[in-house]
């Protein structure tokens, strides 16, 4: 493990933890002017954070461990995860811990905790909304892992970063195989994200609702961390996108330093054009019907086992 | 990494959609919709055929593009669209099976041509060549909508595209058939095309639909 490797490892996680928030207050305020509403503030999300860490915390009588320990372990995992994906840096003495398929199976164990601590109470909500997560997890998983693979059968490896090391410096051609995984892929982080053709991110008292469902129960600090780790689930999300499918500017190995302070503009840059993205995405479709969530996940996972296939056929 | 040269690429993704929209055909469940995808597959095959044509300099290529492009984006569309407004069927399509297990079946159904094809692409020298599979896999998938359709006007644009897919396969094998049989096989597909429009009229004046689960009585008092 090198010194500047360590660094930029923990500069990366540094970088995720703040600019979250700021990428959900980001897509919020996109979702708000293409609705011609007048936007909130940017910084919004840190104000709710502040607030929320500011006040007392009320835990229900019946509450078990699972439900106390749950915030964190959520936040732990997607803080994990958020070292793991490449965003800013390929030298990552972290992410040989894990590759893509471990990275899938901690997006896995923090879906997990929180299906659990929604049950835990025992309210209604809770419980209905633990079920729909598992539902669409179980449906959103394997395509998100075909995904991945595709990118992986292209790079020949699993580990992120030196997927993103052999895309990043491939010679430019056309590849179907990846146009079919990222249409995929934007599909499973819609569904993953609580976002609109699956889940709607505004709601907060609503029959349909699935995310806010399960944290109903959760105050003060508890709902902060919550609140941080989904603004970091999608943060991350974007950033495997990126990775994935725009992996230029990312700084390489045997890059200076320089390079890393180059790469944060345009991963910036790179975020606020994707989340506009989302927030159109998000405007211009319509909630489906939690029923017709299998077909949506199906046709993701369909779209990326076609570019797998396509992969294997055309070589690329 | 081997470079593949850019007319091959661009061939290799336009056979990649032409599979795309095989899927969103099976999937659909709008017939008007339908028919746009359709036109869609055959605008993506006139490009793909004129590419082939362009890169391996065979200007008889260059006729079954154009051939296509009207007859398949121009003309079809336009008698389908027509006869659904004469018909006024405008219903949500009913398939037998439900969609998502009708594209899994597709997925095997792909993964069994691909198999198929590999060692045929394997023998071959041509630009198109990794092709044959996709071609193969588009036959085969309009196909199971022909299969997986219960209404008429479905089931005959899973014929015409399973045309388009023996039509990419041919170009993707052997650079295309002769001139002469490639202006047989289009005026095949517009008379059968007329006639199936015949067909489709007798049908509704007989049972008032166009559910073809009604042809399988074979007597009337039954």
């Amino acid at each position: 493990m090198t010194p500047a490797g360590f660094l930029s490892q923990l500069l990366q996680v540094a970088v995720a933890l703040v600019l979250a928030p700021l990428l959900v207050g980001w897509v919020n305020q996109c979702r708000a002017w293409l609705s011609n509403k007048s936007a909130p503030s940017l910084l919004l999300p840190y104000r709710t954070i502040r607030k929320l860490f500011h006040k007392d915390a009320v835990v229900a009588d019946n509450a078990s461990p699972v439900f106390r320990i749950t915030p964190y372990i959520v936040f732990g995992s997607m803080t994990l995860a958020a070292a793991i994906v490449p965003s800013l840096a390929t030298d990552l003495p972290f992410a040989r811990a894990a590759d893509a398929i471990a990275l899938v199976g901690l997006f896995a164990l923090a879906r997990v905790f929180i299906a659990l601590a929604a049950m835990d109470i025992g309210t209604a909500f809770g419980s209905i909304g633990a079920r729909r997560e598992m539902f669409v997890g179980f449906l959103a998983e394997p395509a998100l892992l075909m995904v991945l693979f595709t990118a992986s059968l292209i790079s020949g490896s699993t580990a992120l970063p030196t997927i993103v090391d052999t895309l990043a410096h491939r010679d430019i051609a056309i590849y179907p195989s990846l146009a079919f995984a990222g249409v995929a892929f934007t599909m499973v982080s819609l569904a993953e994200n609580a976002r609109i053709p699956i889940d709607n991110p505004a709601t907060h008292l609503e029959l349909t609702m699935i995310h806010e469902a399960m944290v109903l129960e959760y105050s003060a600090r508890h709902l902060a961390l919550i609140e941080w780790a989904s603004a970091l689930k999608l943060f991350n999300y974007s950033c495997i996108g990126l990775a994935l499918f725009l992996p230029f500017g990312i700084a390489q190995p045997d890059a200076n330093w320089l390079a890393f302070v180059a790469a944060m503009p345009v991963l910036i840059g790179k975020l606020a054009v994707g989340g506009f993205a989302l927030a159109l995405i998000e405007t211009l479709s319509a909630k489906l019907r939690i029923f017709r969530a299998p077909e949506f996940l199906g046709t993701a996972f369909l779209l990326a086992v076609l570019g797998m296939l396509v992969a294997q056929l055309l070589g690329g | 990494m081997t470079s593949i040269p850019l007319w091959s690429q661009l061939i290799n993704l336009l056979a990649a959609v032409l599979l795309l929209l095989a899927f969103a055909m099976l999937a659909q469940r709008r017939v008007l919709t339908l028919i746009d995808l359709f036109a869609a597959q055959g605008f993506a095959l006139a490009c793909s055929t004129g590419i082939v044509a362009f890169a391996t300099h065979q200007p008889h290529l260059y006729w079954s593009a154009g051939l296509t492009l009207v007859l398949k984006v121009g003309v079809l569309p336009w008698l389908l669209h027509r006869m659904i407004e004469r018909l006024d069927v405008r219903w949500d399509v009913e398939g037998l099976i439900n969609i998502p297990t009708t594209m899994l079946i597709g997925i095997v159904l792909v993964v069994f041509a691909f198999n198929l094809a590999f060692p045929i692409a394997q023998l071959a020298n041509t630009v198109t060549r990794a092709t044959l599979g996709i071609a193969m896999a588009s036959v085969m998938l309009s196909f199971l909508m022909m299969i997986t359709r219960r209404k008429a006007i479905p089931q005959v644009i899973g014929f015409l595209s399973m045309e388009n897919g023996l039509f990419f396969a041919a170009t993707s094998a052997t650079y295309g058939m002769p001139m002469v049989v490639e202006l047989g096989i289009a005026l095949d597909v517009l008379v059968g095309m007329l006639i199936l429009g015949v067909f489709f009229f007798q049908i509704r004046e007989q049972f008032d639909s166009l559910d073809l689960k009604h042809l399988e009585k074979l007597k009337e008092n039954e």
